[in-house]
């Protein structure tokens, strides 16, 4: 027998909610990427006995039922909207052992929703060693609920836990925190507002009350209504957030002050202090940072270099198993030349990927990253951003996408828009091939001063610039953009524990999972389009090239293979996509760029990635198809036919990487970026200030160099 | 004497008394920061700001301008 019991996971951040969440549900979780509006829900099966289980939410983090940022808001949508399809039946509230009363500021928040809650006492192991004595039985009668003490980390409690959630009843249990009548005495206000939305709980209503601009599936007449109330009953919201506020912390005074007995100086805390002197110290503290930056770019070359390069081979291999094994003609060059050419432009970035993503879940989880904020804020700020902005553009390095999704628990919006804007500037994994690629053809492989590698810092010039040019735009938006509130930075410093590897594993696994259904979505089917505009053209055009290189003048002047060489290369020049890279020729040659460039400008409009498949796949059709080199060869050798001058000069290549730099060329961002803001003014104006930056650019380094 | 929180020096602490501005009082309040709760100053930020303190057993971090909205007794 199945029941589908929808319980929710709720609590403070740094509590220990997503390892509780991976304990209770395993492999059997999946994230919903991005439906709808804004919810990154996770859900999972958890099997609670034999013959039960249960949908697992696990909803971000949040500090009380007042939103400060997105992240929490998406708490109160679920918890206060019944019909929300993962409302749940039960909060499995997980409260941090060691620093309870503020975790049970949010806990009275939910208890008074009246869903039937269990609280998860996590890190108890931890609060026993500091010093912390809570007396559990006492402290559950007094609130009237179920505690089951555990430890997310070492997996302590959870079968007890998991069973506390199979017997658990479908009525809420637990003692009033907050006494209505007191906080707001005329209380007609609210049982109009429970009348009206048919809502069993009076502080349910006064949640309608507070956030009627924010709950997302309110109707707009829902919310004229309930704006139209409060202000004819003069609803003061902040004010009574604050009394709220003040009544529940003495409620958690009272029920503590003989259950939960804290230690002077807990243990755990006096060494996060120890750490913290080091790592935050005036001079180390962002020397290290530096230095923790370099070892992760080092790491994610030194350490990506072998499995690309293994990668890769194994995709030339296949290409060319496909071309020997199977009978020759369209099919098989579709799928040696289009699909696996431009699956293998993928594949190839998911180690650096991995490796990126690792760095970041271990700097995340181990308290490191909370004070790089602390440390950037000031100067983040200066530039119109916010300390909190360090995530995401640290994250852009690897990809956009989930970075600008992180951008959520700013809690400023002008701060958060920033943030969103420049973000794609940051050098991301994708733009990464496109030049090594490049640097590898252009820029000797040799050693300055006997030290640096020349191709090396060339590559780091890259990085650096894509920082540079995030915090100027940055600097100029904070002066475009007007604020709608007062920017503030309020956050908790969590102490520092140890990585919890099976999380960063997950975060690994799951970043490049997206990643590769996403991106790899896009890029075989702009393959396969490629190849086949690649491939085929008007057919008089065709048939007329067909006639004129069996003619007598070339049969007897060349031989088999360069007619074929020129049929091919003649052919690809009248082809679809021949024709679209000319047509805009035009416009691109003052950045040094011919058509076939512009064929590769085109494609990666919709992913930067596509742009080395691209390349892979129009060389391989002028080529001699039947034999794929690297693409590196093929461009190096690349002559203007009609100068019979190399294509890929310094000038030309440089010209290109800076149009990569900044050009905005990735769907999957602009649609993240809409998701996010709502509205189409961000994602366009993104897409039109960073594609005029990147002609510009370009168009001056290229001029400049020439 | 001082009264700000802003204006306590790295190890020195206090107790907060009322805070000068609604809005933030809110978002202090929620995260422990109450009247009658004592406030020690941890650390400032290398940079100058923001600052690091801890309240109610835990270490929060919140700007200079912020910690000047806080009165202490």
């Amino acid at each position: 027998m199945k029941t589908n019991l929808k319980v929710a996971l709720v609590g403070n951040p740094n509590t220990g909610k997503s390892t509780l969440f991976n304990s209770l549900t395993g492999l059997n979780q999946k994230v919903g990427n991005f439906p709808g509006v804004t919810v990154d829900k996770k859900t999972g099966q958890s099997k609670l006995n034999d013959h039960q289980e249960a949908m697992v939410i696990d909803l971000p983090g949040a500090y009380s039922l007042y939103p400060k940022s997105k992240d929490e808001g998406i708490v109160l949508d679920v918890l206060v909207d019944p019909s929300n399809p993962v409302h749940p039946d039960l909060v499995v509230f997980i409260a941090d052992a060691t620093n309870l009363k503020r975790n049970l500021l949010l806990y009275t928040q939910v208890a008074d929703l009246k869903i039937p809650v269990i609280i998860a006492l996590n890190m108890m192991d931890l609060a026993k060693r500091s010093g912390f004595q809570i007396k559990v039985d006492e402290l559950s009668a007094k609130l009237g609920v179920r505690i089951v003490p555990i430890s997310a980390r070492s997996g302590a409690g959870i079968a007890d836990l998991k069973q506390a959630i199979a017997e658990a009843g479908t009525i809420p249990l637990q003692a009033d925190v907050l006494d209505l009548k007191e906080l707001l005495p005329d209380s007609r206000l609210i049982e109009d507002v429970q009348q009206e939305f048919s809502l069993k709980q009076a502080y349910t209503a006064l949640q309608y009350l507070h956030h009627y601009q924010h709950l997302s599936f309110l109707t707009d007449s829902q919310i004229d209504d309930l704006a139209q109330r409060a202000e004819q009953s003069d609803f003061k919201s902040q004010q009574l957030q604050a009394r709220e506020t003040i009544a529940r912390y003495q409620f958690i005074n009272e029920t503590l002050f003989d259950t939960f007995i804290s230690p002077d100086n807990p243990v755990q805390e006096s060494y996060s202090n120890r750490i913290d002197h080091i790592l935050t110290h005036k001079i180390w503290g962002l020397a290290i940072f530096m230095a923790v930056l370099f070892i992760i770019f080092q790491s994610i070359y030194a350490w990506s270099e072998y499995p690309m390069s293994l990668i890769e081979s194994l995709f030339i291999w296949l290409v060319n198993a496909v071309h020997d094994y199977l009978p020759a003609g369209a099919l098989t060059n579709l799928l040696a030349d289009g699909i696996l050419a431009g699956l293998s432009g993928v594949l190839v970035f998911i180690p650096q990927i991995a490796i990126l993503f690792a760095f970041i879940a271990v700097l995340e989880d181990t308290g490191y990253m909370a004070r790089v904020t602390f440390m950037m804020d000031r100067i983040m700020r200066k530039v119109g951003l916010n300390g909190k902005s360090v995530v995401p553009i640290i994250g852009g390095l690897a990809c956009a996408v989930p970075s600008i999704m992180s951008a959520r628990n700013i809690e400023n919006w002008k701060d958060r828009i920033i943030t969103i804007m420049v973000t794609p500037l940051v050098s991301c994994s994708a733009r990464l091939p496109i030049y090594t690629l490049l640097i590898a053809l252009v820029v000797p492989d040799e050693r300055l001063w006997g030290l640096f590698n020349l191709q090396g810092l060339a590559l780091m010039g890259m990085y650096l610039l894509s920082m540079l040019s995030a915090v100027l735009v940055a600097w100029v938006m904070k002066y475009l953009i007007k604020a709608r509130e007062r920017g503030y930075f309020i956050m908790e410093l969590p102490v520092y524990r140890m990585p919890r590897w099976n999380n960063v594993a997950f975060t690994m696994y799951e970043k490049v999972k997206a990643f590769v259904l996403e991106a790899g979505k896009v890029i075989i089917a702009i393959s396969v389009i490629l190849w086949v505009l690649a491939s085929y053209g008007p057919p008089a055009k065709f048939k007329a090239i067909d006639q004129q290189f069996a003619s007598p003048a070339y049969t007897a002047k060349y031989s088999v293979e360069q007619i074929d060489h020129l049929k091919a290369s003649a052919k690809l020049e009248n082809s679809f996509a021949g024709i679209l890279g000319k047509s805009i020729e035009p416009v691109i040659k003052p950045l040094g760029f011919d058509w076939k460039i512009g064929i590769a400008l085109i494609t990666s409009f919709a992913a930067r990635e596509v742009f080395v498949g691209t390349m892979a796949t129009l060389y391989s059709v002028e080529g001699d198809a039947s034999r794929m080199d690297s693409v590196k060869e093929k461009m190096a050798s690349a002559r203007n036919p009609e100068t019979g001058q190399l294509v890929f000069t310094l000038p030309v290549a440089f010209s290109l990487m800076i149009f990569y730099a900044y050009a905005m060329q990735c769907m999957s961002t602009l649609a993240v970026v809409y998701r996010e803001t709502k509205s189409w003014k961000w994602p366009i104006t993104q897409f039109v200030y960073m594609t005029a930056m990147a002609y510009l650019a370009s168009l001056l380094v290229y001029q400049f160099l020439k | 004497m001082k009264t700000k929180l802003s204006q306590l020096a790295p190890g020195e602490s206090g107790i907060i008394k009322e805070f000068t501005d609604l809005e933030m009082s809110v978002k202090l309040m929620e995260m422990g920061c109450l009247p009658g709760e004592a406030i020690q100053v941890e650390r400032i930020a290398p940079l100058g700001d923001p600052i690091a303190v801890n309240i109610s057993g835990y270490q929060l971090s919140l700007r200079k301008k912020e910690a000047s909205t806080i009165i202490l007794q």
